[in-house]
Protein backbone atom coordinates (compact mmCIF):
# COMPACT_ATOMS: atom_id res chain seq x y z
CA UNK A 1 0.00 0.00 0.00
CA UNK A 2 1.65 3.24 -1.18
CA UNK A 3 1.21 6.24 1.07
CA UNK A 4 1.21 9.94 0.24
CA UNK A 5 1.71 12.45 3.03
CA UNK A 6 -0.40 15.61 2.63
CA UNK A 7 -0.26 18.80 4.68
CA UNK A 8 -3.39 20.18 6.32
CA UNK A 9 -2.19 23.29 8.13
CA UNK A 10 0.04 21.96 10.96
CA UNK A 11 -1.17 18.37 10.59
CA UNK A 12 0.33 15.77 8.23
CA UNK A 13 -2.27 13.44 6.74
CA UNK A 14 -1.54 9.93 5.50
CA UNK A 15 -3.44 9.04 2.31
CA UNK A 16 -2.96 5.40 1.34
CA UNK A 17 -3.36 3.93 -2.12
CA UNK A 18 -5.02 0.63 -1.23
CA UNK A 19 -4.94 -0.71 -4.76
CA UNK A 20 -4.52 0.65 -8.29
CA UNK A 21 -7.25 0.68 -10.89
CA UNK A 22 -8.62 2.43 -13.94
CA UNK A 23 -11.39 4.99 -13.76
CA UNK A 24 -12.82 7.12 -11.03
CA UNK A 25 -11.16 6.70 -7.63
CA UNK A 26 -12.94 5.41 -4.54
CA UNK A 27 -12.06 7.07 -1.23
CA UNK A 28 -12.50 5.24 2.08
CA UNK A 29 -13.09 7.27 5.26
CA UNK A 30 -12.73 5.27 8.46
CA UNK A 31 -14.69 5.28 11.71
CA UNK A 32 -13.86 6.95 15.01
CA UNK A 33 -10.78 5.37 16.58
CA UNK A 34 -10.12 3.29 13.46
CA UNK A 35 -7.56 3.80 10.70
CA UNK A 36 -7.23 3.61 6.95
CA UNK A 37 -5.56 0.21 7.37
CA UNK A 38 -8.63 -1.17 9.13
CA UNK A 39 -10.97 0.35 6.56
CA UNK A 40 -8.92 -1.05 3.69
CA UNK A 41 -10.08 -4.57 4.52
CA UNK A 42 -13.58 -3.63 3.35
CA UNK A 43 -14.43 -5.87 0.38
CA UNK A 44 -15.93 -3.96 -2.55
CA UNK A 45 -16.05 -4.44 -6.28
CA UNK A 46 -14.69 -1.21 -7.81
CA UNK A 47 -12.72 -0.81 -11.02
CA UNK A 48 -10.92 2.42 -10.20
CA UNK A 49 -8.09 3.02 -7.76
CA UNK A 50 -9.01 2.74 -4.09
CA UNK A 51 -7.63 5.23 -1.58
CA UNK A 52 -8.01 5.36 2.21
CA UNK A 53 -7.36 8.41 4.38
CA UNK A 54 -6.19 8.53 7.97
CA UNK A 55 -8.02 11.43 9.59
CA UNK A 56 -6.15 13.89 11.81
CA UNK A 57 -5.03 12.10 14.97
CA UNK A 58 -5.66 8.64 13.50
CA UNK A 59 -3.55 5.92 11.89
CA UNK A 60 -0.37 7.28 10.32
CA UNK A 61 -1.50 10.93 10.37
CA UNK A 62 0.05 13.26 12.93
CA UNK A 63 -1.44 14.06 16.33
CA UNK A 64 -2.10 17.72 17.15
CA UNK A 65 -1.34 18.76 20.73
CA UNK A 66 -4.29 19.73 22.89
CA UNK A 67 -7.16 18.57 20.68
CA UNK A 68 -9.72 20.94 19.19
CA UNK A 69 -11.33 18.41 16.85
CA UNK A 70 -14.54 18.96 14.95
CA UNK A 71 -16.28 17.11 12.17
CA UNK A 72 -15.76 20.18 10.01
CA UNK A 73 -11.96 19.88 10.41
CA UNK A 74 -12.19 16.24 9.34
CA UNK A 75 -14.33 17.35 6.40
CA UNK A 76 -11.39 19.58 5.45
CA UNK A 77 -9.07 16.53 5.80
CA UNK A 78 -11.26 14.77 3.23
CA UNK A 79 -11.13 17.84 1.00
CA UNK A 80 -7.32 17.80 1.12
CA UNK A 81 -7.43 14.14 0.00
CA UNK A 82 -9.90 14.92 -2.79
CA UNK A 83 -7.68 17.67 -4.15
CA UNK A 84 -4.95 15.04 -4.49
CA UNK A 85 -7.02 12.29 -6.13
CA UNK A 86 -9.65 14.36 -7.94
CA UNK A 87 -13.33 13.49 -8.42
CA UNK A 88 -14.17 10.41 -6.40
CA UNK A 89 -16.91 8.29 -4.96
CA UNK A 90 -16.64 8.19 -1.17
CA UNK A 91 -17.45 5.40 1.26
CA UNK A 92 -17.56 6.39 4.91
CA UNK A 93 -17.90 4.16 7.95
CA UNK A 94 -19.23 5.42 11.29
CA UNK A 95 -17.68 8.85 11.88
CA UNK A 96 -16.35 8.59 8.33
CA UNK A 97 -19.94 8.22 7.09
CA UNK A 98 -20.80 11.57 8.65
CA UNK A 99 -17.70 13.15 7.10
CA UNK A 100 -18.46 11.58 3.71
CA UNK A 101 -21.93 13.05 3.96
CA UNK A 102 -20.62 16.52 4.89
CA UNK A 103 -18.05 16.63 2.08
CA UNK A 104 -20.70 15.48 -0.40
CA UNK A 105 -22.66 18.63 0.46
CA UNK A 106 -19.62 20.87 0.67
CA UNK A 107 -17.93 19.73 -2.57
CA UNK A 108 -20.86 18.40 -4.62
CA UNK A 109 -18.98 18.52 -7.93
CA UNK A 110 -16.01 16.56 -6.56
CA UNK A 111 -17.94 13.84 -4.74
CA UNK A 112 -19.64 11.48 -7.20
CA UNK A 113 -21.78 9.70 -4.69
CA UNK A 114 -21.30 9.13 -0.97
CA UNK A 115 -22.11 5.78 0.63
CA UNK A 116 -22.70 5.74 4.38
CA UNK A 117 -22.14 2.51 6.31
CA UNK A 118 -22.41 1.55 9.98
CA UNK A 119 -19.37 1.89 12.22
CA UNK A 120 -17.89 3.58 15.28
CA UNK A 121 -18.73 7.24 15.76
CA UNK A 122 -21.82 7.18 13.58
CA UNK A 123 -24.06 8.73 16.20
CA UNK A 124 -21.93 11.66 17.40
CA UNK A 125 -23.16 13.68 20.34
CA UNK A 126 -26.43 15.16 21.38
CA UNK A 127 -28.57 17.20 19.03
CA UNK A 128 -29.02 20.01 21.55
CA UNK A 129 -27.16 21.72 24.37
CA UNK A 130 -25.86 19.41 27.06
CA UNK A 131 -23.88 19.78 30.28
CA UNK A 132 -20.84 17.84 29.10
CA UNK A 133 -18.28 17.08 31.77
CA UNK A 134 -15.03 18.94 31.22
CA UNK A 135 -11.75 17.07 31.08
CA UNK A 136 -8.34 18.76 31.11
CA UNK A 137 -6.00 15.86 30.35
CA UNK A 138 -5.93 13.34 27.57
CA UNK A 139 -4.27 10.79 29.87
CA UNK A 140 -1.36 8.42 29.26
CA UNK A 141 -2.14 7.88 25.58
CA UNK A 142 -1.77 11.58 24.72
CA UNK A 143 0.26 12.00 21.54
CA UNK A 144 -0.54 8.55 20.11
CA UNK A 145 -3.16 7.49 17.56
CA UNK A 146 -6.03 7.33 17.85
CA UNK A 147 -5.68 10.60 19.74
CA UNK A 148 -7.69 10.52 23.00
CA UNK A 149 -8.89 14.07 22.30
CA UNK A 150 -10.27 12.90 18.95
CA UNK A 151 -12.14 10.10 20.71
CA UNK A 152 -13.55 12.48 23.32
CA UNK A 153 -14.44 15.42 21.12
CA UNK A 154 -15.69 13.60 18.04
CA UNK A 155 -17.90 11.24 20.04
CA UNK A 156 -19.87 14.19 21.37
CA UNK A 157 -19.87 16.72 18.55
CA UNK A 158 -23.36 18.02 17.88
CA UNK A 159 -25.18 16.96 14.72
CA UNK A 160 -28.57 18.68 14.81
CA UNK A 161 -30.92 17.51 12.05
CA UNK A 162 -31.47 21.07 10.82
CA UNK A 163 -27.74 21.27 10.09
CA UNK A 164 -27.39 17.90 8.42
CA UNK A 165 -30.44 18.25 6.19
CA UNK A 166 -28.87 21.42 4.82
CA UNK A 167 -25.84 19.43 3.63
CA UNK A 168 -28.16 16.87 1.99
CA UNK A 169 -29.83 19.67 0.05
CA UNK A 170 -26.46 21.16 -0.95
CA UNK A 171 -25.38 17.75 -2.29
CA UNK A 172 -28.56 17.36 -4.30
CA UNK A 173 -28.59 20.89 -5.71
CA UNK A 174 -24.87 21.05 -6.50
CA UNK A 175 -23.94 17.57 -7.72
CA UNK A 176 -26.23 17.06 -10.70
CA UNK A 177 -26.72 13.49 -9.44
CA UNK A 178 -30.28 12.38 -8.76
CA UNK A 179 -29.38 10.53 -5.56
CA UNK A 180 -25.91 11.65 -4.40
CA UNK A 181 -26.21 10.05 -0.94
CA UNK A 182 -26.73 6.36 -0.18
CA UNK A 183 -27.53 5.34 3.39
CA UNK A 184 -26.86 1.66 4.01
CA UNK A 185 -26.74 2.02 7.82
CA UNK A 186 -28.86 -0.21 10.01
CA UNK A 187 -28.40 2.27 12.84
CA UNK A 188 -30.24 5.57 12.50
CA UNK A 189 -29.23 8.26 15.01
CA UNK A 190 -31.22 11.51 14.67
CA UNK A 191 -29.01 13.00 11.95
CA UNK A 192 -29.30 9.84 9.82
CA UNK A 193 -33.02 9.62 10.46
CA UNK A 194 -33.38 13.21 9.29
CA UNK A 195 -31.47 12.80 6.04
CA UNK A 196 -33.20 9.52 5.20
CA UNK A 197 -36.34 11.57 4.66
CA UNK A 198 -34.61 13.97 2.26
CA UNK A 199 -34.96 13.76 -1.52
CA UNK A 200 -31.76 12.57 -3.19
CA UNK A 201 -30.93 10.14 -0.40
CA UNK A 202 -31.12 6.42 -1.26
CA UNK A 203 -32.15 4.07 1.53
CA UNK A 204 -32.72 0.30 1.72
CA UNK A 205 -29.72 -0.32 -0.49
CA UNK A 206 -26.52 -2.34 -0.06
CA UNK A 207 -23.02 -0.91 -0.24
CA UNK A 208 -22.21 -2.76 -3.46
CA UNK A 209 -25.49 -1.83 -5.15
CA UNK A 210 -24.86 1.84 -4.33
CA UNK A 211 -21.30 1.61 -5.67
CA UNK A 212 -22.58 0.03 -8.88
CA UNK A 213 -24.97 2.95 -9.35
CA UNK A 214 -22.26 5.53 -8.72
CA UNK A 215 -19.74 3.70 -10.91
CA UNK A 216 -22.15 4.10 -13.83
CA UNK A 217 -22.36 7.89 -13.49
CA UNK B 1 15.45 48.24 14.98
CA UNK B 2 14.04 50.38 17.77
CA UNK B 3 10.97 48.94 19.45
CA UNK B 4 8.09 51.39 19.23
CA UNK B 5 6.06 51.78 22.39
CA UNK B 6 2.89 53.54 23.48
CA UNK B 7 1.33 54.32 26.82
CA UNK B 8 -2.31 54.92 27.64
CA UNK B 9 -3.86 56.70 30.62
CA UNK B 10 -4.80 54.19 33.33
CA UNK B 11 -3.30 51.20 31.49
CA UNK B 12 -1.10 48.92 33.59
CA UNK B 13 0.68 45.84 32.36
CA UNK B 14 0.15 42.80 34.61
CA UNK B 15 2.14 42.45 37.81
CA UNK B 16 3.01 38.85 36.91
CA UNK B 17 3.04 36.81 33.73
CA UNK B 18 3.94 33.16 33.15
CA UNK B 19 3.36 30.19 30.85
CA UNK B 20 0.91 27.37 31.55
CA UNK B 21 0.91 24.00 29.80
CA UNK B 22 -2.73 23.16 29.00
CA UNK B 23 -2.28 19.51 28.02
CA UNK B 24 0.32 20.34 25.40
CA UNK B 25 -0.76 23.85 24.43
CA UNK B 26 1.39 26.67 25.82
CA UNK B 27 -0.88 29.35 27.30
CA UNK B 28 0.26 32.86 28.35
CA UNK B 29 -1.22 33.82 31.73
CA UNK B 30 -1.25 37.27 33.38
CA UNK B 31 -2.09 38.51 36.85
CA UNK B 32 -2.90 41.89 38.34
CA UNK B 33 -3.17 42.56 42.09
CA UNK B 34 -1.70 40.93 45.16
CA UNK B 35 -1.07 37.20 44.75
CA UNK B 36 -2.55 36.31 48.14
CA UNK B 37 -5.88 37.99 47.36
CA UNK B 38 -8.89 35.87 46.33
CA UNK B 39 -8.71 34.99 42.62
CA UNK B 40 -11.04 36.37 39.98
CA UNK B 41 -10.85 35.39 36.31
CA UNK B 42 -11.12 37.72 33.33
CA UNK B 43 -11.87 36.11 29.98
CA UNK B 44 -11.38 37.93 26.68
CA UNK B 45 -13.41 37.60 23.50
CA UNK B 46 -12.64 36.23 20.05
CA UNK B 47 -9.66 37.84 18.24
CA UNK B 48 -8.77 39.74 21.44
CA UNK B 49 -6.11 39.09 24.06
CA UNK B 50 -5.64 39.61 27.79
CA UNK B 51 -3.89 42.97 27.25
CA UNK B 52 -7.27 44.45 26.31
CA UNK B 53 -7.94 44.38 30.08
CA UNK B 54 -4.97 46.64 30.89
CA UNK B 55 -7.23 49.48 32.12
CA UNK B 56 -10.14 47.41 33.42
CA UNK B 57 -8.18 44.71 35.30
CA UNK B 58 -6.30 47.10 37.61
CA UNK B 59 -9.62 48.64 38.69
CA UNK B 60 -10.91 45.21 39.70
CA UNK B 61 -7.59 44.26 41.32
CA UNK B 62 -7.65 47.46 43.38
CA UNK B 63 -10.81 46.20 45.09
CA UNK B 64 -8.82 43.32 46.61
CA UNK B 65 -8.75 40.63 43.94
CA UNK B 66 -5.98 38.57 42.36
CA UNK B 67 -7.11 39.07 38.78
CA UNK B 68 -6.05 36.26 36.44
CA UNK B 69 -6.43 36.39 32.64
CA UNK B 70 -4.90 34.44 29.79
CA UNK B 71 -4.50 34.64 26.05
CA UNK B 72 -6.68 31.94 24.45
CA UNK B 73 -4.85 29.45 22.24
CA UNK B 74 -3.82 31.17 19.01
CA UNK B 75 -4.36 34.62 20.53
CA UNK B 76 -1.82 37.09 21.93
CA UNK B 77 1.29 35.34 23.24
CA UNK B 78 -0.25 31.88 23.56
CA UNK B 79 0.80 29.10 21.23
CA UNK B 80 -0.60 28.84 17.73
CA UNK B 81 -2.26 25.44 18.09
CA UNK B 82 -2.85 22.93 15.28
CA UNK B 83 -6.59 22.89 16.00
CA UNK B 84 -9.09 25.30 17.49
CA UNK B 85 -12.50 24.58 18.91
CA UNK B 86 -15.09 25.72 21.37
CA UNK B 87 -14.55 22.79 23.75
CA UNK B 88 -10.78 23.20 23.47
CA UNK B 89 -11.07 26.84 24.57
CA UNK B 90 -13.20 25.82 27.54
CA UNK B 91 -10.75 23.07 28.42
CA UNK B 92 -7.80 25.48 28.29
CA UNK B 93 -9.76 27.86 30.53
CA UNK B 94 -10.48 25.15 33.06
CA UNK B 95 -6.83 24.12 32.99
CA UNK B 96 -5.66 27.67 33.81
CA UNK B 97 -8.35 28.08 36.47
CA UNK B 98 -7.52 24.74 38.09
CA UNK B 99 -3.84 25.70 38.24
CA UNK B 100 -4.82 28.88 40.09
CA UNK B 101 -7.36 27.57 42.60
CA UNK B 102 -9.40 24.47 43.29
CA UNK B 103 -12.21 26.58 44.73
CA UNK B 104 -15.07 28.36 43.02
CA UNK B 105 -14.14 31.88 41.92
CA UNK B 106 -15.90 34.78 40.20
CA UNK B 107 -15.56 35.21 36.45
CA UNK B 108 -15.94 38.33 34.29
CA UNK B 109 -16.06 37.44 30.62
CA UNK B 110 -16.52 39.45 27.44
CA UNK B 111 -18.19 38.48 24.17
CA UNK B 112 -17.17 34.97 23.05
CA UNK B 113 -15.49 34.59 26.45
CA UNK B 114 -18.88 35.14 28.05
CA UNK B 115 -20.48 32.37 26.05
CA UNK B 116 -17.56 30.05 26.81
CA UNK B 117 -17.85 30.73 30.53
CA UNK B 118 -21.61 30.14 30.53
CA UNK B 119 -20.95 26.67 29.15
CA UNK B 120 -18.22 26.06 31.72
CA UNK B 121 -20.49 27.35 34.50
CA UNK B 122 -23.22 24.98 33.33
CA UNK B 123 -20.95 21.93 33.17
CA UNK B 124 -18.75 22.77 36.20
CA UNK B 125 -20.90 24.88 38.56
CA UNK B 126 -18.48 24.08 41.38
CA UNK B 127 -15.80 26.15 39.61
CA UNK B 128 -17.59 29.49 39.27
CA UNK B 129 -19.04 31.41 42.23
CA UNK B 130 -20.48 34.31 40.20
CA UNK B 131 -20.47 35.22 36.55
CA UNK B 132 -20.53 38.56 34.75
CA UNK B 133 -21.24 38.29 31.05
CA UNK B 134 -20.31 41.42 29.08
CA UNK B 135 -22.20 41.30 25.76
CA UNK B 136 -21.59 37.60 25.24
CA UNK B 137 -25.20 36.56 25.39
CA UNK B 138 -26.83 34.89 22.42
CA UNK B 139 -29.05 36.41 19.82
CA UNK B 140 -31.26 34.20 17.72
CA UNK B 141 -31.74 36.86 15.04
CA UNK B 142 -30.65 35.67 11.59
CA UNK B 143 -31.03 37.27 8.18
CA UNK B 144 -34.80 37.71 8.06
CA UNK B 145 -34.83 39.39 4.65
CA UNK B 146 -32.82 36.70 2.86
CA UNK B 147 -34.91 33.93 1.21
CA UNK B 148 -34.11 30.32 2.10
CA UNK B 149 -32.57 29.46 -1.27
CA UNK B 150 -30.24 32.46 -1.03
CA UNK B 151 -29.27 31.45 2.49
CA UNK B 152 -28.34 28.00 1.13
CA UNK B 153 -26.23 29.60 -1.59
CA UNK B 154 -24.51 31.82 0.97
CA UNK B 155 -23.84 28.73 3.09
CA UNK B 156 -22.39 26.84 0.11
CA UNK B 157 -20.12 29.81 -0.67
CA UNK B 158 -19.11 30.07 2.96
CA UNK B 159 -18.22 26.37 3.24
CA UNK B 160 -16.34 26.38 -0.07
CA UNK B 161 -14.37 29.47 0.88
CA UNK B 162 -13.48 27.99 4.27
CA UNK B 163 -12.33 24.72 2.70
CA UNK B 164 -10.25 26.62 0.12
CA UNK B 165 -8.59 28.51 2.96
CA UNK B 166 -7.70 25.27 4.76
CA UNK B 167 -5.56 24.30 1.75
CA UNK B 168 -3.54 27.49 2.07
CA UNK B 169 -3.59 27.85 5.86
CA UNK B 170 -0.10 26.44 6.45
CA UNK B 171 1.46 29.23 4.38
CA UNK B 172 -0.73 32.08 5.59
CA UNK B 173 0.74 35.00 7.50
CA UNK B 174 -0.53 38.30 8.77
CA UNK B 175 -0.06 41.40 6.64
CA UNK B 176 2.65 43.71 8.03
CA UNK B 177 2.16 47.43 8.49
CA UNK B 178 3.17 50.35 10.62
CA UNK B 179 1.93 50.56 14.18
CA UNK B 180 -0.57 53.19 13.05
CA UNK B 181 -1.70 51.00 10.10
CA UNK B 182 -2.56 48.13 12.43
CA UNK B 183 -4.41 50.43 14.82
CA UNK B 184 -6.44 51.86 11.95
CA UNK B 185 -7.24 48.36 10.63
CA UNK B 186 -8.45 47.30 14.04
CA UNK B 187 -10.44 50.51 14.23
CA UNK B 188 -12.70 49.16 11.50
CA UNK B 189 -13.72 46.36 13.85
CA UNK B 190 -13.60 48.57 16.97
CA UNK B 191 -15.05 51.83 15.61
CA UNK B 192 -15.97 53.26 19.01
CA UNK B 193 -12.51 52.90 20.56
CA UNK B 194 -9.97 55.74 20.38
CA UNK B 195 -6.98 55.51 18.07
CA UNK B 196 -4.72 56.14 21.08
CA UNK B 197 -6.10 53.00 22.77
CA UNK B 198 -5.83 50.96 19.58
CA UNK B 199 -2.22 52.04 19.07
CA UNK B 200 -1.51 50.99 22.65
CA UNK B 201 -3.09 47.59 21.92
CA UNK B 202 -0.84 47.14 18.89
CA UNK B 203 2.23 47.31 21.13
CA UNK B 204 0.89 44.33 23.12
CA UNK B 205 -1.14 42.25 20.68
CA UNK B 206 1.22 42.63 17.73
CA UNK B 207 4.92 42.02 17.19
CA UNK B 208 7.41 44.29 15.48
CA UNK B 209 9.27 42.41 12.73
CA UNK B 210 11.90 43.77 10.37
CA UNK B 211 9.25 44.50 7.72
CA UNK B 212 6.67 45.98 10.08
CA UNK B 213 4.15 45.15 12.78
CA UNK B 214 1.92 42.05 12.62
CA UNK B 215 -0.92 41.01 14.89
CA UNK B 216 0.05 37.90 16.86
CA UNK B 217 -3.37 36.28 16.30
CA UNK B 218 -2.82 32.97 14.47
CA UNK B 219 -3.43 33.70 10.78
CA UNK B 220 -4.79 30.19 10.29
CA UNK B 221 -7.76 31.00 12.51
CA UNK B 222 -10.76 31.74 10.38
CA UNK B 223 -14.29 31.21 11.44
CA UNK B 224 -16.30 29.37 8.80
CA UNK B 225 -19.59 31.14 9.32
CA UNK B 226 -21.23 27.75 9.48
CA UNK B 227 -21.45 24.86 11.90
CA UNK B 228 -23.85 22.88 14.00
CA UNK B 229 -23.97 25.32 16.92
CA UNK B 230 -27.31 27.01 17.49
CA UNK B 231 -27.65 30.28 19.47
CA UNK B 232 -30.55 28.91 21.43
CA UNK B 233 -28.25 26.37 23.04
CA UNK B 234 -26.38 29.18 24.79
CA UNK B 235 -29.74 30.59 25.88
CA UNK B 236 -30.68 27.27 27.46
CA UNK B 237 -27.36 27.11 29.27
CA UNK B 238 -27.72 30.69 30.48
CA UNK B 239 -31.21 30.05 31.84
CA UNK B 240 -29.94 26.99 33.72
CA UNK B 241 -27.18 28.79 35.66
CA UNK B 242 -27.56 28.74 39.41
CA UNK B 243 -24.77 31.05 40.59
CA UNK B 244 -25.24 34.86 40.81
CA UNK B 245 -25.34 36.22 37.25
CA UNK B 246 -24.98 39.72 35.84
CA UNK B 247 -25.43 40.36 32.13
CA UNK B 248 -24.32 43.63 30.58
CA UNK B 249 -25.47 44.91 27.21
CA UNK B 250 -24.67 48.11 25.34
CA UNK B 251 -27.06 49.71 22.92
CA UNK B 252 -24.83 50.29 19.86
CA UNK B 253 -24.32 47.47 17.36
CA UNK B 254 -20.70 46.95 16.32
CA UNK B 255 -18.97 44.64 13.81
CA UNK B 256 -17.62 42.39 16.57
CA UNK B 257 -20.80 42.46 18.64
CA UNK B 258 -23.39 39.71 18.91
CA UNK B 259 -26.31 41.88 17.94
CA UNK B 260 -28.28 40.80 20.98
CA UNK B 261 -31.03 43.14 22.14
CA UNK B 262 -32.51 43.16 25.65
CA UNK B 263 -35.69 41.53 24.34
CA UNK B 264 -33.59 38.64 22.95
CA UNK B 265 -31.80 38.08 26.23
CA UNK B 266 -34.30 38.88 28.98
CA UNK B 267 -36.39 35.70 28.65
CA UNK B 268 -33.26 33.62 29.28
CA UNK B 269 -31.75 35.50 32.22
CA UNK B 270 -31.43 32.94 35.06
CA UNK B 271 -33.52 33.34 38.16
CA UNK B 272 -30.30 34.07 40.05
CA UNK B 273 -29.40 36.93 37.76
CA UNK B 274 -30.18 40.28 36.24
CA UNK B 275 -29.52 42.20 33.04
CA UNK B 276 -28.17 45.76 32.97
CA UNK B 277 -28.47 47.75 29.75
CA UNK B 278 -25.95 50.57 29.45
CA UNK B 279 -27.21 53.26 27.13
CA UNK B 280 -24.84 54.83 24.64
CA UNK B 281 -22.17 52.10 24.79
CA UNK B 282 -21.08 49.58 22.16
CA UNK B 283 -19.75 46.02 22.36
CA UNK B 284 -16.57 46.82 24.32
CA UNK B 285 -18.44 48.04 27.37
CA UNK B 286 -15.58 47.58 29.84
CA UNK B 287 -13.14 49.42 27.57
CA UNK B 288 -15.41 52.34 26.74
CA UNK B 289 -16.35 53.03 30.36
CA UNK B 290 -14.01 51.09 32.65
CA UNK B 291 -14.71 53.06 35.83
CA UNK B 292 -18.51 52.89 35.52
CA UNK B 293 -18.49 49.21 34.56
CA UNK B 294 -15.98 48.14 37.20
CA UNK B 295 -18.02 49.94 39.87
CA UNK B 296 -21.19 48.19 38.73
CA UNK B 297 -19.49 44.79 38.72
CA UNK B 298 -17.78 45.26 42.08
CA UNK B 299 -21.12 46.19 43.63
CA UNK B 300 -22.61 43.02 42.14
CA UNK B 301 -19.75 40.87 43.43
CA UNK B 302 -19.97 42.36 46.90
Amino acid sequence: MNTVMLQHNKVTLALHNVRPGTGRPLLFLHGLGESAAMMSALAVDWGGPVWALDFTGHGDSSVPAGGGYSSEILMADADIALRHIGEATVVGRGLGAYIAFLIAGARPTLVRGAVLIDGPGLAGGAIHATSNSEITSGGDRTGTTPDPWALIELSRDARPPTYTTTFARLAVSGSGIADPIAVTCKVAPPWVEAIRAEPGVMIDITLQDALDIYAAI
Amino acid sequence: MTLETRSYPGAERPARSYRHNADGVDIAVYEWGTESNPPLFLVHGGSDFAGTFDVFAPLIAAAGYRVVAWDHRGHGDSEHAPLYGWDADIRDALSVMSATTNKAAPVIAHSKGGALMMQLADSCPYRISAIVNIDGMPSKRRMPDVPDHDQSRLLADSIGSWLDFRHEAAASERKPGTLVDLAQRRGKMNPRLSIEWLEYLVTIGAQQDADGWRWKLDPTMRFGGFGPWRPEWASLRMAALTMPFLGLLGTFDEPMGWGARPRDVLPWIPSSGRLEVLEGIGHFIHIEEPERVSKLILEFLS
